[in-house]
Parts: C-alpha cells; sequence; structure tokens
C-alpha cells in the first residue's frame, strides 16, 4: 500500500483512451461508437488504481460496486473473477459500463482524479463484462434454495431487472410482466444500437434468465391483469413496480400535430424497437426526411439527433436548447460524440410554433433566449428576448423534453398513492414500499426520469424490502 | 404464441378470425382493441376486438386486407399463429341505460359496433342498428347484429342490399321522424364518421366515435396516436378510442392518416411481388380481383 502511495505521488499516469470508430464513418452507420479496450489496455488502466483502504469511488456508485476489488482482478488479468464481483452488486455491467454518467458518479470520486485523470471505471466495467461474454466462460451463478415465495415484477427496465436478479438469487420464484413485445425498457426502446448494442442487452438479459426469472411480455398490468389478480388468484407473495417514466411531453404550441412531428419516444421507437431504418425487411416504416430539428438537450435529445443523423437520406440535424452549453443535461461524453458527428447546436433559443405545407411539417419559429438567475435545479433560467422571433426550415420535428409517469397502473388500482405528477408515492423510503401492503415500487416511475444506475439501486433496494417481508410472514 | 382457431373469409376484403387469447378473453370489454405482430419483422397494428368469450379463451377479429400486414394476415390460416398479441387496449365502451341509442357500423366498422349493440341491448336500452357499406356482399354481420339490436336498418350506396343512400341517410329519418335518440355510437370510416357528427350536431344528440389513428405501443409511451379533442392533445390509445364525436379535429386526423402512404404503398407492392408465383397468388388476386 505504502508503495503504491509513493509511486502515485511520483508520476500519475494518463487515462487509458479506448479506441473509437471515427466521426466520419460512425455518422452513418448504426454500430456502436466507442470499441472498448483490448485486455492489455484494461490491464493497463486497472494497474491505475491505487487500491484505497476506504475507496470513495464506491460511494460514487448508485449500486455500490465493490471497484478495487474488480480492478484489482482486471490488473492481474482475472478478468473473469472481475466480471463475478461486479455481478455480485450490478446484474447488467455491460449495460451500466456503457451509459452510467460515470464523470458524475464513480468516477468524480475516485481519489486519482484530484490531481490526475480518475480511473476509467465504465470502460472497465463494459470491458469485464464484454471479456465474460465473449468468451462464453460464463461464471456459475449460485442462488439460495427455493423459498416457495412468488414475486411479480411489472416492467422489464432496469428496476424490474435489477429487482428480479436480486430476488432470484435469494431463491424466489420471479415472473416479469412487460408490456412491450421485448424486455429491456429504455434500453431497448430508447438508446439506440450506436451506444448499447442490443446483441449486448440480450446477452445480458439471458443471464437473468439463467437465473430462472420468467418475463413475460405484451403483458400490460392494470389491463390484462390488475395488481389485485396478480395477489389474488395469480398468488403472488408480492409485487414490484417499475413502470418507468414513459409518456412523452409535448410542447403544447401551433402546429405539433402537423405530420413530420414526432415525440422523441416514437421516432426512437420506431427505430429501436421497430427496426424502422431496416424498412422495407422490417415493415414499420420511418419517413425520409432530410432536415431535423431536435428539440431538447438530455440524453434523450442527443439520442434522437444522432439517430436522425444515421438514417440514410438525411442532410442536416439541429438541436434546439433553451439554455447554453454548459447546462446541457446531456453526458457531456455524448455532447462531444454529437459534436464531432456533426449536429447543429444552436443554444439559447427556443420554438413558439411549428408552420406546415400540405400537411407537412415545413418551418419552425423560435425566438432568442437570455440566461437570468438560477433557478429551482440550480440551472440559470432562460427567458425570452423580445422581437427576437426567427423562423428556420426543416422538415421534420422531434421534442425531446422528458416524459411523464405512465398512469395505467395507478388508474386501475386506487388504494396506491400517487403525487400531483402521478409519481408512485411510498410509504416507507427505506426498504421502497408503497401505500399499499406487499406491493414495492421503484425507478422513473417513483423519481422521475433518472437514470438507469439509479433505477437499478431502487430495484435492489426494493428487493432486499420485498425479501424482509415476505419472509417475515 | 397465439394460435388461430379459425379463420374464413366474408367479404372480398374482408376476414374472421377466431384467436386462442385466454388471459385477453377474460378482461375484454366491448370497445377495446389488440395490438398484433404477426412475425419477428412485423409491425404493430391495432384491431378491435369483435367478440371474446372467456370460457373458451377466444377472441374474435374482423380485418379488412388493405395494406402489408392485413394482407399476409388474409393468407394466414387455421393452426396458423400469431406471434404477439396485446390487450385489452384502450377504454371499454360506456354500458349504460341511456333510453334510445342509434348504433352506426360502417363496412367492417359493423364488427367494431356488434359487441357494444349487445350489451348496450343486454343493459336495457333501445338500440337501433344501422349497417352501412357500398354493397350487398360488404355487409357484413346482419344477422348477429339482428339478433343483438332491437333494430336494424340496411343500407347500401349501390342499393344492392337494404335502403340506397348512407347511413346519414337513416339517421335522418329517424330524427325527422322525432325517434327520441339519447346517443350515438358510430364506427367506421373517418369520412362516415365526420358525417355522423355533423348530423347529431345541430340536434345536441351526445355523439362517440372510435377514432383509428396511427399506434405503436399502444400504452401511451409514443404519441403517435395523439388527436386533438376540444382544442386539447389527446392519446387515442389510452384516452380512447371512443370520443365525442363534436369536439374532435376531424381534419388533423385525416391528415396525420395520410404520413406513411408512400412507404405503406411500396410494402404493399414489395409484398404482392414477393408472394406472387407461390400458391397463394390465387388468393391473392381473388382479394385484388
Ligand atoms: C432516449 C433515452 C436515453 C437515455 N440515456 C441514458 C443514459 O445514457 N444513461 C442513463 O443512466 N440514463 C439514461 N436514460 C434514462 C434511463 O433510461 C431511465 O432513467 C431508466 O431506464 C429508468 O428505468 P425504469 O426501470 O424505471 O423504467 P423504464 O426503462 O422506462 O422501463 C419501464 C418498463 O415498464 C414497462 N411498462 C410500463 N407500463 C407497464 C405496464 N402497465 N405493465 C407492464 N409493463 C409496463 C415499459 O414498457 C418498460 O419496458 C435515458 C432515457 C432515454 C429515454
Ligand atoms: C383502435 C383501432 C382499431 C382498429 N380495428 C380494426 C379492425 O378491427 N379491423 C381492421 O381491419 N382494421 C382495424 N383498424 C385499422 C388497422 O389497424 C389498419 O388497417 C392496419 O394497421 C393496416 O395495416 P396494413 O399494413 O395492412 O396496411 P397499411 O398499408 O400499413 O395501412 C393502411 C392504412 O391503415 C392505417 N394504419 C397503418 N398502420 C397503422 C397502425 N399501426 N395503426 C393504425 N392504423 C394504421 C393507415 O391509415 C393506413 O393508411 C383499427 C385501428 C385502430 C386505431
Ligand atoms: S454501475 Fe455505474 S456508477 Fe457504478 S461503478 Fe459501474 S459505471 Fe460506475
Ligand atoms: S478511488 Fe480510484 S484509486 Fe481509489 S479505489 Fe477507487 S478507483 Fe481505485
Ligand atoms: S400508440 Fe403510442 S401513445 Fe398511443
Amino acid at each position: 500500500m505504502a508503495k503504491n502511495e509513493k509511486s502515485k505521488q511520483r508520476y500519475i499516469a494518463p487515462r487509458t483512451r479506448a479506441p473509437e470508430q471515427n466521426p466520419e464513418e460512425r455518422s452513418k452507420n448504426f454500430q456502436e461508437v466507442s470499441l472498448g479496450y483490448t485486455p492489455a489496455m484494461a490491464q493497463l488502466e486497472a494497474s491505475r488504481c491505487v487500491q484505497c483502504k476506504k475507496p470513495k469511488c464506491v460511494i460514487g456508485c448508485p449500486v455500490r460496486v465493490a471497484i478495487p476489488d474488480f480492478l484489482e482482478q482486471v490488473a492481474k488479468g482475472d478478468f473473469l473473477e472481475a466480471a463475478r464481483i461486479v455481478k455480485e452488486s450490478n446484474a447488467l455491467p455491460a449495460v451500466t459500463g456503457r451509459v452510467c454518467p460515470q464523470e458524475d458518479q464513480c468516477e468524480k470520486h475516485c481519489v486519482i482524479g484530484i490531481k490526475g485523470e480518475p480511473l476509467a471505471i465504465g470502460k472497465l466495467e463494459r470491458f469485464v463484462a464484454d471479456y465474460e461474454h465473449l468468451h462464453q466462460e460464463v461464471n456459475t451463478i449460485e442462488t439460495a434454495p427455493p423459498t416457495g415465495k412468488k414475486i411479480a415484477i411489472i416492467g422489464a427496465g432496469p428496476a424490474g431487472l435489477a429487482a428480479a436478479s436480486d430476488l432470484a438469487k435469494l431463491g424466489h420464484e420471479v415472473v416479469i410482466f412487460e408490456a412491450l413485445h421485448k424486455p429491456g425498457g429504455v434500453l431497448f426502446y430508447g438508446i439506440p444500437e450506436f451506444r448499447l448494442p442490443k446483441e449486448i442487452l440480450e446477452a445480458e438479459l439471458d443471464y437473468l434468465k439463467r437465473l430462472g426469472i420468467e418475463i413475460k411480455v405484451n403483458y400490460v398490468i392494470g389491463k390484462i391483469k390488475t395488481l389485485d389478480d396478480l395477489m389474488g388468484e395469480d398468488g403472488f407473495n408480492a409485487i414490484f413496480i417499475g413502470t418507468g417514466a414513459g409518456l412523452p411531453y409535448f410542447l403544447d404550441i401551433p402546429g405539433e400535430n402537423l405530420n413530420g412531428v414526432y415525440s422523441a419516444n416514437e421516432f426512437l421507437t420506431r427505430i429501436n424497437l421497430m427496426h424502422a431504418w431496416e424498412f422495407p425487411v422490417f415493415d414499420t416504416p420511418i419517413h425520409h426526411h432530410k432536415i431535423f430539428a431536435v428539440i431538447g438537450g438530455g440524453n434523450t435529445a442527443l439520442d434522437a439527433a444522432r439517430t436522425a443523423l444515421r438514417l440514410p437520406t438525411t442532410e442536416k440535424v439541429m438541436l434546439i436548447y433553451r439554455r447554453s452549453r454548459e447546462e446541457l443535461p446531456a453526458r457531456l461524453e455524448e455532447v462531444e460524440h454529437a459534436e464531432a458527428e456533426g449536429i447543429e447546436f444552436h443554444y439559447l433559443e427556443s420554438p413558439t410554433e411549428i408552420k406546415g405545407a400540405n400537411g407537412w411539417v415545413s418551418k419552425i419559429v423560435c425566438q432568442k433566449m437570455e440566461l437570468g438567475e438560477p433557478d429551482g435545479s440550480g440551472r440559470k433560467h432562460p427567458r425570452p428576448v423580445e422581437n427576437s422571433a426567427f423562423s428556420i426550415k426543416t422538415d421534420a420535428v422531434i421534442i425531446a423534453l422528458g416524459s411523464g409517469v405512465n398512469p395505467l397502473i395507478a388508474k386501475s388500482a386506487s388504494d396506491l398513492k400517487t403525487d400531483s405528477h402521478g409519481h408512485i408515492e411510498l410509504a416507507d423510503p427505506n426498504i421502497n414500499l408503497t401505500s399499499r401492503p406487499g406491493v414495492f415500487a421503484g425507478g422513473d416511475i417513483v423519481t422521475g426520469a433518472a437514470t438507469v444506475i439509479s433505477a437499478m439501486g431502487a430495484g435492489k433496494k426494493a428487493a432486499e424490502g420485498i425479501h424482509q417481508y415476505i419472509m417475515s410472514r | 404464441m397465439f394460435k388461430i382457431l379459425k379463420k374464413t373469409q366474408l367479404a372480398p376484403q374482408v376476414f374472421y378470425y377466431l384467436l386462442h387469447a385466454p388471459d385477453i378473453a377474460k378482461k375484454a370489454l366491448p370497445g377495446q382493441f389488440v395490438i398484433i405482430r404477426l412475425d419477428e419483422t412485423g409491425e404493430r397494428i391495432p384491431i378491435t376486438i369483435s367478440d371474446f368469450d372467456p370460457i373458451d379463451g377466444t377472441l374474435t377479429f374482423y380485418v379488412q386486407a388493405v395494406g402489408k400486414t392485413s394482407l399476409e394476415m388474409s393468407l394466414m390460416h387455421a393452426g396458423d399463429f400469431i406471434l404477439d398479441v396485446v390487450g385489452p387496449l384502450g377504454n371499454s365502451s360506456q354500458i349504460d341505460l341511456f333510453g334510445t341509442v342509434a348504433l352506426v357500423g360502417g363496412g367492417f366498422g359493423i364488427a367494431a359496433i356488434h359487441p357494444i349493440a349487445r350489451a348496450l341491448t343486454q343493459a336495457g336500452n333501445k338500440t337501433i342498428s344501422i349497417l352501412g357499406a357500398r354493397t350487398e356482399e360488404l355487409v357484413i354481420l346482419e344477422k348477429e347484429m339482428r339478433t343483438a339490436s332491437t333494430d336494424v336498418h340496411v343500407v347500401t350506396d349501390d342499393g344492392s342490399h337494404g335502403a340506397i343512400g348512407l347511413v346519414t341517410d337513416i339517421l335522418q329519418i329517424l330524427i325527422d321522424k322525432k325517434e327520441p335518440i339519447n346517443r350515438v355510437i358510430a364506427i367506421g370510416p373517418l369520412i362516415m364518421m365526420k358525417a355522423v357528427a355533423d348530423l347529431t350536431r345541430p340536434h345536441k344528440i351526445p355523439t362517440f366515435l372510435s377514432m383509428n389513428p396511427i399506434m405503436i405501443d399502444g400504452t401511451g409511451m409514443c404519441g403517435a396516436c395523439r388527436v386533438t379533442v376540444n382544442g386539447e392533445m389527446k392519446f387515442a390509445c389510452v384516452d380512447g378510442p371512443e370520443f365525442d364525436g363534436h369536439a374532435v379535429d376531424f381534419e388533423g386526423l385525416l391528415n396525420r392518416l395520410k404520413t406513411y402512404i408512400p412507404e405503406e404503398t411500396e410494402a404493399k407492392e414489395k409484398y404482392l411481388k414477393d408472394t406472387a408465383g407461390k400458391c397463394r397468388i390465387a388468393e391473392v388476386s381473388q382479394i385484388y380481383g
């Protein structure tokens, strides 16, 4: 240890860069942008870790991955052992290694980051998960003996999947009910192939199936079954609700019903879930637009913009955001990728009307904005500049303003308390218990749109709560 | 996987299906729909649940072969499987004692109106059903509608069956005769539904129409199915599909339904070409002949 500390003072090696597809090429294909580490790169990067006694990085991780332990194994070259350690606390490392906002979480707290660049924890997590899949030397999974208890999980997004995997490991029988025809939630229909290849997601889902979890797709709970049915005739001992924030917001400005206006959810679902970019091999179409204007500045807006750029007939993609670059809520890595690929960023502009010709979008009218004092969210509040209206020619508009929660379940269960926005309220936040006995909830349905790993963290916490609850009866 | 138990052709482009889907059949109510996807490369299309039998675990659909997916479905047979069926979706039709209810079904819309007519009759209403179609062979489910309703009027564009004219002509006659209609429900082509709403508006008869925008998920997630009702944006899959006919923006919906016409035509033509030469060509030409 002491030796390590000394070497740290002497010289802090720079971060090992992972190769990427070059921007010219990648902006025309749907293959993954970041190519990931080779084993040698991974070992080199992991060896920069000084194995802190009280690792700060772990505190930054919502699911508390044993970071120094897995990095030690990577440095030694025992990648499978590293994968096993990660999976003790994280059921989807190939996913989180790719999509976590690491710069705000684990990596933000890494001590190496004080003087130099923090460890590339996310890239290393991705590496070990990919290594495990690639070498098909899958670790055997230890599960507790069957308890005879049955748990229903509603929604196969990160929250539901994390809860399911922990509960299955504890020996419970777990059934996931998913509304769409594919499990994964936003990981499937929202986050595009070039950031999270579907193949990787499928491999992670395979792991859950090997844990004995049954996934029933095409089940919209609240419609085909109510919470009462699940706990009554179906005999489930407890329920976890992880139905996410899937209700798209629109702008409420004139022209939103024109053809060529999409919610980001519709646009991304057509492409990711329904493969519209492979029409007519797949039956779902997407119109051949030339110019796109994407409204918003979060991960969803960037994903929509970069997806639009990759469609074969696209000539230009603009991203229209009402604040400035500093306030962009999207991850910096994504912003840099998008800039390199040629997305046109329009800052301090806000749309007021969409105009059309023959029923189709023809331009978007915007006004200039300026930044005032910080608002409730801590970011500077934008306000319109008077008489600054101007219009931009475009033939498609994608609205990516975030989303509210899906009300289907709350509508069908009057005893489930929700707040004024429809989020499910927790009666006991320590175990994610709702107002209804035996029913737990977590992820975006409770917090509003957040992150993959925080949804997984909530799923894990609920799994613990559910375990205590059913084992004490 | 969902097994097709029976399939028959009712009219040149209209097909009947009986599907095994026990969990959905248990919960279905009049006015609801399912979304189906035939296979891995298929699109998701909404289809009304025309009948349901919770004991046998079956659903009945009537599908009009208009484009790639519905054509492909028209070539499927009893014993074949549909990959995905999700439902029951949407809100059920309001079933109450209203007094006299006029039910207007246009073309294959008759299939959608059938379970609503039956439930309203059972609830004690006087139900007057008006069945309209272009020509005699397109008047489907007449016998079933006669059992399900108090009174039935049939009308065809060419007069080949029943009266000659449009469904609105019959509705106008009923209104003129001072038939005390408390509620109208109309399902069929958008143009027909609009005409019904225009007719009942001055008489202030509450009128409900089943809207058919393009849908993807059917759970309120994508917003593709938005329709404007009373100036407000609604999602037909979760807020509908039935809406107040006097408040719906028909022009907006008509326009949105045109979004994918070039792509739909491309898909259909490619499909017809790909299936040509196979033994099924006879059936295809029968449909389009
Ligand atoms: C385009 C996009 C990009 C994003 N990028 C990132 C990123 O890079 N990094 C990051 O950390 N976060 C990102 N996020 C946010 C992140 O994806 C979400 O916070 C996370 O997925 C929430 O997980 P969840 O399990 O709560 O819900 P979801 O992922 O929304 O999953 C909910 C699931 O429940 C299903 N469901 C809903 N209602 C029912 C019902 N009644 N019955 C049955 N099933 C139902 C849905 O179909 C869905 O599959 C992104 C979000 C979007 C939209
Ligand atoms: C709530 C609802 C209930 C319906 N019930 C029935 C029914 O019982 N029987 C029946 O035959 N049809 C029904 N439809 C219409 C049916 O969904 C479309 O005819 C079908 O999607 C056509 O697909 P296609 O590939 O064969 O034709 P396409 O060539 O794709 O389309 C033909 C026309 O169908 C419409 N359409 C296309 N895709 C969709 C979609 N995903 N969602 C909605 N409309 C679409 C468009 O207006 C298009 O112009 C219903 C629609 C809705 C919204
Ligand atoms: S799960 Fe996310 S936050 Fe936790 S260690 Fe992995 S990348 Fe970091
Ligand atoms: S804080 Fe950084 S150096 Fe310390 S254990 Fe974590 S990753 Fe290693
Ligand atoms: S079909 Fe997607 S919101 Fe209605």
